[in-house]
């Protein structure tokens, strides 16, 4: 039997699992995967956070991928961190940079088992800010300066790819070599909000094409989360990794209050396996739950069996179907031969699922500009106010120095 | 075949690489490098996860069972891990018991 066979029929433990600790975020992502914003007052605490943890070891799951929200704003993300790593649980987290200042990077770069992931939607302020919010492309290239300047070589420069930033992809490149660390590209996801900005922001058809043609030339040094095995049918060069989807078979999500999803892109009661404060804890899900055990029987492609690309594409990304109202056994909404028209036609406008959880803010996000304000008290010195009322009643007034006696 | 493995030498895990027995092998991770590897058959998961128990890599890999057949093929695998920093040299203070 061949590895990936192995794979298909789920391990024991997951090879690497994503753990977003908070649906807190100081940004609005347009397309965030999780909808974050608020945080849930049914987060796991500290405490839970640290059994979870102990199960993780136990099971020698060698890194969790944590992320949000944005993790680091969780007041107790330091300890968690140091917690991991003393239980031989490596971890990379994704941040938006927001917390990333001189000293937090210093500690890090002194750090082993830790990888860090800066989120940038755009290779320039004006297409990253159009997705993550007025700012971000400062707050994210501040905390990537940091980290090189701290000795923090080979983090990761997480970019989705957009139809705004295809064209940015030697450009991403560059920027990722000035900080001497290392590209990651990975595919939008119709989940979370992105089902709302799916239709505007997702890659042309001419851009995958633009993106495949890349990843073959540039691939070996550039991550992809082996997020663009649909890609795989453009072409007889398969893309390097493992080209599967390892939902509930060798990759899981553990959410910010302990349920545990299929993968990070299918937040739906669809696919939610169970909860870790359950008795058994996270490992009975993984090993138990009904939904990762169907995940794990053989799969019919449907549909898609007929075509010639079925094996190299395995009809995509079911987090992608599902989100857009396809059948889990039909093609990918961006099926490269063009078969997800008629598909979706079939299913016909408003067949999408309505998001279920949402953890978006219900207003805008408040702008901190910093506007330095300072209170006056007594009368200013040797100063004309521009206005009657300035200050105090007796600005302008020279008081007599009282007569000593 | 040019190897810089001497199968006449003791060698030993990596300090920093955890194995984590699958079925069809093992899964290998290097915290150091944070990279993720597979090692194939349960045959060489034994080899390498036993490796400093033996005076040298021969004697290892007749403890593990390898067939003559298969001997070449598993030195070269065991030269792959070698050159990917899986498996170090045992320093000479630190010999077989």
């Amino acid at each position: 039997m061949k590895l990936v066979d192995h794979f298909q029929h789920g391990l024991d433990a997951p090879i690497c699992l994503t753990w977003e600790l908070t649906y807190a975020c100081n940004l609005a992502c347009t397309h965030c995967l999780s909808s974050s914003g608020r945080r849930d007052p049914r987060e796991l605490s500290t405490e839970e956070c640290k059994r979870v943890i102990d199960e993780l070891q136990r099971m020698q799951v060698f890194y969790v991928n944590i992320g949000g929200g944005e993790p680091t704003v969780r007041s107790d993300f330091w300890e968690l961190l140091e917690y991991a790593i003393d239980h031989q649980v490596g971890v990379k987290f994704s941040t938006n940079g927001v917390r990333i200042s001189q000293e937090r990077a210093r500690q890090l770069a002194a750090m082993d088992y830790v990888d860090i992931q800066v989120s940038l939607d755009g290779a320039t302020p004006e297409v990253n800010d159009a997705v993550r919010g007025p700012g971000s492309f400062d707050t994210a290239w501040r905390a990537m300066e940091n980290l090189a300047e701290a000795g923090f070589t080979g983090f990761k420069i997480s970019v989705v790819m957009t139809r705004h930033n295809v064209d940015q992809l030697d450009q991403f490149k560059r920027i990722a070599d000035h900080f001497d660390a290392q590209l990651r590209i990975t595919r939008l996801r119709p989940s979370g909000r992105g089902a709302d900005v799916w239709d505007e922001l997702h890659p042309t058809q001419e851009q995958q094409r633009q993106l495949y043609e890349w990843l073959l030339g540039n691939g070996e040094n550039v991550l992809t989360g082996d997020s663009f095995f649909h890609l795989n049918a453009l072409g007889s060069a398969p893309l390097p990794g493992l080209n599967l989807c390892g939902a509930g078979r060798v990759v899981c999500l553990i959410d910010p209050i302990g349920d545990v999803y299929a993968c990070p892109f299918a937040i739906h009661d669809e696919f939610l396996a169970g909860n870790v404060r359950g008795p058994g804890g996270f490992t009975e899900v993984w090993r138990t739950s009904a939904l990762f055990e169907q995940l794990r029987q053989p799969q019919t492609g449907g549909a898609c069996t007929s075509c010639s690309a079925y094996d190299s594409c395995r009809g995509g990304c079911m987090a992608a179907k599902f989100f857009t109202g396809l059948p889990l056994d039909g093609p990918d909404p961006e099926c490269v031969k063009g078969n997800a028209e008629q598909a979706l036609e079939l299913a016909g406008a408003g067949a999408a699922p309505k998001p279920d959880k949402d953890h978006s803010r219900r207003t805008a996000p408040r702008r901190r500009s910093a506007v330095p304000v300072s209170i006056g008290w007594g009368p200013p010195d040797d100063r004309i106010p521009d206005r009657a009322c300035d200050t105090s009643p007796l600005a302008g007034f020279s008081l007599p120095e009282p007569r000593r006696t | 075949m040019s190897t810089d493995l001497d199968p006449r030498r003791p060698y030993r895990l990596s300090p920093t690489v955890s194995l984590r027995p699958e079925p069809f092998g093992a899964l290998v991770y290097d915290f150091a490098t944070r990279r993720l590897s597979f090692l194939k058959t349960p045959t060489l998961t034994q080899i390498v996860r036993d490796l400093d128990q033996y005076p040298d890599v021969d004697t290892a890999m007749a403890a593990a069972g390898v067939p003559a057949g298969e001997h070449d093929q598993y030195l070269k695998a065991l030269d792959r891990l070698l050159a990917a920093g899986t498996i170090h040299p045992l320093p000479p203070d630190e010999g077989p018991p």
